[in-house]
């Protein structure tokens, strides 16, 4: 896949699973599997660039005894998701175009 | 291999990077080790589920930007002796032009491989514009009611034109290797950072 596009997607998959309630790591991971296999240090890149685009946020909390880090959606990581949704309909117009059966008169 | 030892392993061989950075990535890996391990996986189950430190290393060093390996590299560690500093300076006529001529030996290997990609474009174009001169030149012998030399200018021209096709392929194909080649060299000048004593 064209690597911009598939950068893109990585970053809505991970926006999505913390859409509905903060999550970490292994969790994001999880809840990605039946979609896209994701490594961590793929994972950790997308989440540092998420942050500084301030689409997420992180807070830590104790968990068990030990420190786990949770992320956080924020208004412009929901805006890019509903963003998405336009954009689909772009590029599913544009796979209508290219993958169109020749009609010649 | 239990946890201890594979984060010990992957700061090693991320030695290079910048403290904060490391830290941070060591932490990650570590939580992700113990949630496994809170799935019920065994300590060296989820260890290996991470997949090889080299591997992972490879991936992060590919991904960092190089400025940032420098910076890390050249930041003092603490107050630099005295005599390291007169080192130094005493040694600066003999470390400064060993530097420039390593930088200028990688900078010439740049500019050599990137020439000899011009070269071969340069002399497929004169391929390309002799091929339609011929070609030119022969139907206007032609015309002219010379057929003997028009018939052999036609004839070179369309193969200089074949020719050039080939070239084509070939051109392309060693600009392709040329770009590979340029991103290995980048990624050893990398690794040179990397690889330090502390």
């Amino acid at each position: 896949m064209d690597i911009q596009l598939k950068r893109g997607l990585l970053d809505l998959c991970v926006l999505a699973a913390i859409k509905n309630e903060d999550s970490y790591g292994y969790q994001i991971i999880k809840d990605m599997k039946p979609y896209l296999e994701m490594s961590e240090s793929t994972l950790y890149t997308i989440l540092k660039r998420l942050e500084a685009a301030e689409q997420l946020t992180v807070r830590s909390a104790e968990h068990d005894g030990r420190l786990r880090k949770y992320y956080h959606i924020t208004g412009a990581g929901l805006r890019r998701l509903e963003d998405f949704k336009e954009d689909w309909k772009e590029i599913l117009a544009i796979y209508h175009f290219v993958t169109r059966e020749g009609q010649y008169e | 291999m239990n946890k201890q030892q594979y984060l010990s392993r992957l700061e090693k061989a991320l030695s290079g990077l910048p403290a904060d950075d490391l830290r941070e990535r060591l932490a990650f890996y570590g939580e992700s080790i113990d949630d496994r391990m809170e799935e019920g996986l065994s300590e060296e189950a989820a260890v290996a589920q991470l997949g090889p430190v080299e591997e992972i290393a490879a991936q992060i060093l590919a991904e960092t930007p190089l400025p940032a390996l420098v910076r890390e590299r050249i930041k003092p560690r603490g107050r630099m002796p005295v005599w390291e500093m007169v080192l130094l300076v005493l040694g600066f006529p003999l470390w400064f032009p060993l530097l420039l001529a390593a930088f200028a030996v990688l900078l010439s290997v740049y500019i050599v491989l990137w020439s000899l990609i011009l070269c071969l474009w340069a002399s497929e174009l004169a391929l390309a514009v002799s091929a339609l001169g011929a070609l030119a030149a022969g139907i206007l012998s032609l015309f002219r009611g010379d057929s003997s030399n028009g018939l052999l200018a036609i004839g070179a021209g369309l193969a200089l034109a074949g020719l050039s096709v080939f070239l084509f392929f070939g051109c392309k194909a060693a600009s392709k290797g040329a770009v590979v080649l340029t991103g290995k060299i980048a990624l050893w000048v990398k690794s040179l950072f990397l690889r330090k004593e502390r």
